[in-house]
């Protein structure tokens, strides 16, 4: 955690020592008060000197004003400098994972990143902002206080001695009890929502299987479990704040008691004593604060590990060390050659010496059962992830020495989900194209088969889209996805699996469609369903991680096992044959 | 319809983090407004009734608590009497009595002092009363400790009826959640309804924990604090009044002056938040089609504004503290100032004028604890609002009192002029008519959004017809209840829903007096049973959540030995298969022609070499049923299951032909 601090801080340092400057004279001042009300008690009150009053309570009031002056510019630096620390943050963060590779993203996990790049960071911040203020001033204050209090009277400090480790006892128990109780808490708590979510979820089959009542049943378990252990908590924190007033109060009375005697024998000016039960105050007051907000600190060094963690991660793929100087032929022909992948430290490779070549204006069709790899191989032709083996080699150039924004010109995907994005349909069509014009986005919307239902919205291809595409069903937003990628109109398409959410006739008039656009360019067709691959230029058989047959759909019929076990499973092997 | 879900962000509470607390600045709450703020605080209140009592004698707690807090300073204010007298009398000379001192002084010409001396209690010479001052400093010692253990009971107390109140909260929200009709969840966004049963409880939770016991307090603290203050010195008082208002005007001015800045945070969060998710769930996307510079930039610019907004935010919130530690301080001087003169001249004791010090202090933090509260209680309400709005919800119609039951079901299925409809204007299913026999498969086949899955819940009663009868062995099913009618189909659906717990578990979900050899024999049946004991821990492994630890046909299978434990009269099985690879594929098959044998069962898919099989098949298209017959009877008809079925592979352009 220091070291994130200290690197994003650093550039501030100026701002940090004003800031300190600052805290210190507001800590002296707080102190100087006090100690100009015992002299206007020893020297104005108890002689009777009221010009003396008037004159000293004008030092104060505008030692007041002065402090007021002191805190207002503190929170403003703190307030920039906290959320500058954020907001540089959270840029280099987002800018670290946008560098990341596929698997980089799965290691870590969307959601996890997403939380690391906000969640995280505003603990952070808040734990600056604070930091700046409270925990700066806090010990400046107790120590402060108890060089004025020793300075004022050794013996009556002594008292310190006992009330000060006193209250960090309290409160360091309290937090070793509370702690503990805290965190099973938020475990019981997301147990709670848990149950709830997964009711929610499956609330067909719940009712389908006549489980109402063992739900609930489950859900007031978890309930009565969460409120025993909430009850504990609070009741715990219940304690806390009367403890601590006892303590300062009681510290009171005996400095009232012990102070008494060092005035009547003449060793303390009556003033003075005043003075020292507002120093009193102020020391255990600090103290008080100093560890309640040092309780923030374990929190964000937890957020800081995770915030680390990232931006320690050296993104897996990067630009080309010596890049591919010469413009790049443009043909479409991808060969791999041997090509291996493996997970890092994976027993098994997903992919084994593969080696094939796809040439420009024909279309190659990839089947295989789960776990063959052929998810894997397209991820690996546009450089979503690395060969670990071998190499893929686009016009013949390898595709590690084309930069990446170059390389990726070359391609147009349609992933297995299709995930839009929040906005218009026009505005997700564009996606593939920014500059493409309002006719060009209808042309691809109607090749993918998407004008019949776009055109029924009232606001046609202005329709909004939410984040994610969730107010359209699965076949409407592959549908556009399949758009995004043809108004793109790439040199080599890569459709993965992104045909099977649409039903039968979709697909054939679709890829009809498709095939008049595509004719000298390269198309990749993953896919499961055999009337989608049957009329492929090519069929590549994989299975577990090998090519096990490359040919047409006639050939393979014939001559590959796992091919007819593949379409038996699908159709009678008379109908197609 | 939309599906946008609010969530309001996670509240980070803490043992000492979190808004509010010693801290005491505002930090900004969400900008979610309460429609009605009265009714539904109101309303809110209603649901402490059952805790009545023990709110009451809260109540009586906190009074005496605070009535001895109050009382505390001004006690101390006597034993500094004493000492400051003791310290007086010391200065004079012995022998002599009060009064003739004071008349020396007089003579002197030190009219003040004369009269200090005077107003107080004293023996010249004898120096400070120890005696009296350990009484008095034993009083206070009593009401201080006393005063503590009050407020620890109130604390206490208070702790048990909020999570109890709570506890009841969400116990009448899971039930309502069982009582609720499908068409409420299927037509809310499911982000939405998880958003109200669990974040906006956890909300109201929190506020509760923070404002009741602090507003009882801080109220009762500021009252008897004003009384004793007048009580003392109304001079004074009235001049520690002026900062009152003055601290409230201040606090509500920067406060309103800060909430711009705060709503414009919360919505560049927003932005900001959505745009991380997005971008990083379609991570690949944006790098293939050449987004990466941009999305970077969008980053920055909403990044940016957040800052600003954030910054401003905090700064001017920020200021709140200083402003009235100013006050607090300016009000702590005119007291010293003026009160000092008052003693000087015998109009106060000292004492009391310390005692009054003590009072302002005791003053400041009630009232940003109140300014506080009132922010808090605003973004309560509203997630108390949103709750409500659930639990008014319609619930579904009551089952039949007597129902109807049959007893050893043969399986017969008859549709009698179905009609139904989701919404209003949209026409889905009219004029239904199908009869089915016991033990014959029934094949559902037809393009998406023909009405399939309808007819699904339809039979399970998940909706209700709009017109027409559903029977089963000739009974209707509205004069069954909907459990008995449930009971009588076992349903193995697309989407496989599995929850955590163990295997074993799972499978007996069906059957809640399942035998272990029952689920181990539902396995064999349905062809998963080898796959399970290669699993480390066997039938107790533990499923996760959404159980991602097996592939997705595992899933199917163990969903099918689920169903086959449950042992149903009649099958559903919607388009289970479509998410699974070749073996698994087999073995899926196998499974299903094993349950399906000698029940009637009802199968919806899209791999049609499944419904070939089927001894009748049904076709819908736009709700109605165009075709009903077996395989090759439709294939000779060359109606629109010809259609289908050639479109599956045959050349595309015959396909566009037919």
């Amino acid at each position: 955690m220091g070291e994130l601090f200290v690197t994003y801080l650093r550039p501030h340092w100026r701002v940090l020592i004003l800031i300190a400057f600052l805290l210190l004279i507001q800590a002296i001042a707080n102190l100087y008060l006090p100690s100009l009300n015992a002299d206007i008690i020893n020297n104005g009150v108890v002689t009777g000197d009221t010009a003396y009053i008037l004159r000293v309570g004008g030092l104060m009031l505008l030692i007041s004003v002065l402090l007021g002056f002191a805190s207002v510019i503190t929170v403003y630096f703190s307030a920039r400098t906290s959320m500058r620390f954020g907001r540089d943050v959270r840029g280099d963060i987002f800018r670290k994972v946008e560098g990341f590779s596929l698997s980089q993203m799965h290691a870590f996990g969307v959601p996890s990143l997403i939380t690391r790049n906000t969640n995280d960071v505003q603990q952070l911040q808040m734990l600056v902002m604070v930091g700046l203020t409270m925990m700066v001033l806090a010990p400046i204050t107790a120590i402060g206080g108890i060089f004025m209090a020793t300075r004022e009277n050794l013996q009556l400090s002594a008292l310190l001695f006992v009330t000060v480790p006193l209250m960090i006892a309290v409160i360091g128990y309290m937090v070793f009890r509370a702690v503990p109780l805290f965190r099973a808490m938020q475990v019981k708590i997301d147990r709670v929502n848990g149950v709830l979510r997964e009711n929610l979820a499956g609330i067909r089959v719940i009712r389908a299987f006549v489980r109402t009542e063992h739900e609930e049943a489950r859900f007031a378990d978890a309930n009565a479990d969460l409120t025993d252990t909430a009850l504990k908590v609070t009741r715990l924190f219940a304690l806390i704040m009367p403890t601590l007033m006892l303590i300062m109060n009681l510290t009171i009375v005996a400095v009232i008691w012990f102070g008494g005697h060092l005035v009547s024998d003449g060793s303390m000016p009556i003033g003075n004593l005043f003075a020292f039960q507002s120093y009193i105050m102020q020391i255990l007051f600090s103290v008080m604060m100093a560890v309640m907000t040092m309780m923030m600190v374990p929190r964000a060094a937890a957020s800081a590990e995770r915030i680390q963690a990232v931006l320690q991660a050296t993104p897996e793929i990067g630009e080309p060390a010596r890049a591919h100087e010469e413009p790049l032929p443009r043909i479409g022909r991808i060969e791999l050659r041997e090509v291996e992948f493996r997970y890092p430290g994976a027993q098994d490779s997903v992919l084994q010496k593969v080696s094939f070549t796809l040439e420009p204006g024909t279309t190659t069709a990839i089947v295989g059962g789960t776990g063959s790899g052929k998810s894997t191989l397209v991820n690996l032709l546009p450089r979503l992830l690395d060969v670990t083996g071998g190499q893929v080699l686009i016009d013949g150039v390898d595709v590690r020495d084309i930069p990446l924004e170059k390389l990726w010109d070359l391609f147009g995907i349609v992933p297995q989900r299709g995930f839009l994005f929040g906005g218009t349909i026009a505005s997700n069509v564009r996606f593939g194209n920014p500059d493409a014009t309002d006719e060009e986005v209808l042309d691809a919307l109607t090749v993918a088969q998407a004008r019949e239902f776009v055109d029924l919205l009232p606001e046609g291809i202005e329709a909004e889209v939410d984040q994610g595409g969730v107010n359209l069903s699965g076949g409407q937003r592959q549908r556009l996805a399949m758009a995004r990628c043809i108004v793109r109109d790439p040199l080599i398409y890569l459709f993965d699996d992104s045909f099977s959410a649409l039903d039968y006739t979709t697909d054939a008039r679709l890829r009809a469609a498709l095939a008049e656009r595509t004719q000298d360019r390269t198309v990749v067709i993953v896919a499961q369903r055999i009337s989608t691959i049957i009329d492929a230029d090519r069929i590549v058989v994989m299975d577990g991680g090998q090519v096990v047959g490359i040919g047409t759909h006639d050939q393979l019929i014939d001559e590959c096992e796992a091919y007819q076990q593949i379409v038996s499973s699908q159709v009678a092997l008379e109908d197609v044959r | 319809m939309s599906q946008r879900t609010v969530t309001p962000p996670p509240r980070s509470g803490g043992p000492f983090g979190g808004g509010g607390g010693p801290m005491g600045g505002l930090q900004g709450v969400s900008d979610a407004k309460a429609q009605d703020f009265r009714g539904s605080l109101k309303r809110f209140g209603a649901r402490l009734r059952p805790e009545r009592i023990v709110v009451i004698f809260v109540i009586v707690l906190a009074v005496a608590s605070v009535f001895l807090a109050v009382l505390g300073p001004k006690i101390l204010g006597n034993a500094t009497n004493l000492i400051f007298e003791g310290f007086i009398s010391s200065k004079l000379p012995a022998g002599v009595t009060q009064a003739q001192a004071v008349a020396g002084l007089q003579a002197a010409g030190q009219t003040d002092q004369a009269q200090m001396v005077a107003s107080m209690n004293l023996t010249p010479g004898q120096g400070v009363d120890f005696t009296a001052l350990a009484q008095v400093l034993a009083l206070a010692t009593l009401v201080y400790v006393l005063s503590s253990v009050l407020s620890w009971a109130q604390n206490y107390l208070m702790a048990g009826v909020t999570q109890r109140t709570i506890y009841r909260l969400r116990e009448d929200v899971d039930s309502k959640l069982g009582r609720l009709p499908l068409r409420y969840f299927d037509s809310s966004s499911r982000g939405d309804v998880l958003s109200r049963v669990t974040n906006d409880i956890d909300n109201i939770s929190m506020t509760l924990q923070q404002t009741l016991t602090q507003l009882i307090t801080a109220v009762l603290t500021v009252v008897g604090v004003l009384g004793m203050m007048f009580w003392i010195s109304p001079l004074l008082a009235t001049i520690s009044l002026l900062t009152v208002p003055l601290s409230f005007v201040v606090t509500m001015v920067i406060a309103k002056r800060s909430q711009p800045h705060f709503i414009a945070q919360w919505k560049w969060t927003g932005q900001l938040n959505g745009h991380v998710e997005e971008t990083y769930s379609g991570h690949d996307l944006v790098k293939v089609f050449g987004h990466r510079a941009k999305s970077i930039a969008d980053f920055d610019v909403a990044n940016e504004r957040m800052y600003e907004s954030s910054f401003k935010a905090q700064f001017i919130s920020g200021i709140i503290q200083p402003a009235l530690t100013v006050i607090s301080n300016i009000n702590y001087v005119l007291i010293a100032v003026i009160g000092g003169m008052q003693v000087a001249t015998g109009a106060m004791s000292l004492g009391d004028v310390q005692a009054f010090i003590q009072y302002s202090r005791q003053f400041t933090m009630p009232i940003t604890q109140i300014a506080g509260v009132a922010n808090i209680l605003q973004s309560g309400i509203a997630s108390a609002e949103r709750v409500f709005e659930l639990l008014d919800q319609e619930e579904e119609t009551p089952d039949p009192d007597p129902a109807a039951r049959i007893e050893d079901i043969e399986g017969r299925i008859a549709f009698e002029d179905v009609d139904f409809r989701y919404l209003e204007d949209t026409p889905l299913i009219e004029d239904f008519n199908l009869a089915v026999d016991p033990g014959e498969i029934v094949a559902i086949v037809g393009p998406t959004g023909a009405g399939k899955t309808t007819l699904v819940n339809l039979l399970m009663r998940f909706y209700d017809v709009d017109s027409g009868r559903i029977l089963i062995d000739g009974v209707p099913t509205t004069t069954m209840t909907r459990d008995d009618v449930r009971r009588t189909f076992g349903m193995v659906l697309q989407d496989t829903w599995l929850f955590e717990g163990t295997i074993r578990e799972n499978i007996a979900y069906g059957d809640a007096t399942a035998t272990p050899e029952d689920v181990e024999a539902a396995a064999r049946a349905a062809r998963v049973d080898h796959f399970v004991r290669t699993l480390p821990e066997g039938y107790e492994t533990m499923l996760t959540e959404g159980a991602s630890n097996i592939s997705a046909g595992e899933r199917q299978l163990l969903t099918i030995a689920r169903a086959f434990l449950a042992d149903p009269a009649i099958l559903i099985l919607d388009e289970a298969t479509s998410s699974v690879d070749t073996r698994t594929e087999v073995l899926i098959q196998q499974a299903m022609a094993a349950l399906r044998h000698d029940r009637t069962s009802f199968v919806i898919a899209h791999r049609l070499s499944t419904i070939r099989n089927a001894d009748v098949i049904v076709v819908l298209e736009r709700g109605r049923i165009v075709e009903q017959g077996d395989h090759e009877a439709l294939i000779a008809a060359r109606g629109a299951y010809y259609r289908l079925y050639r479109s599956q592979f045959e050349n595309p352009d015959e396909a566009l032909d037919a």
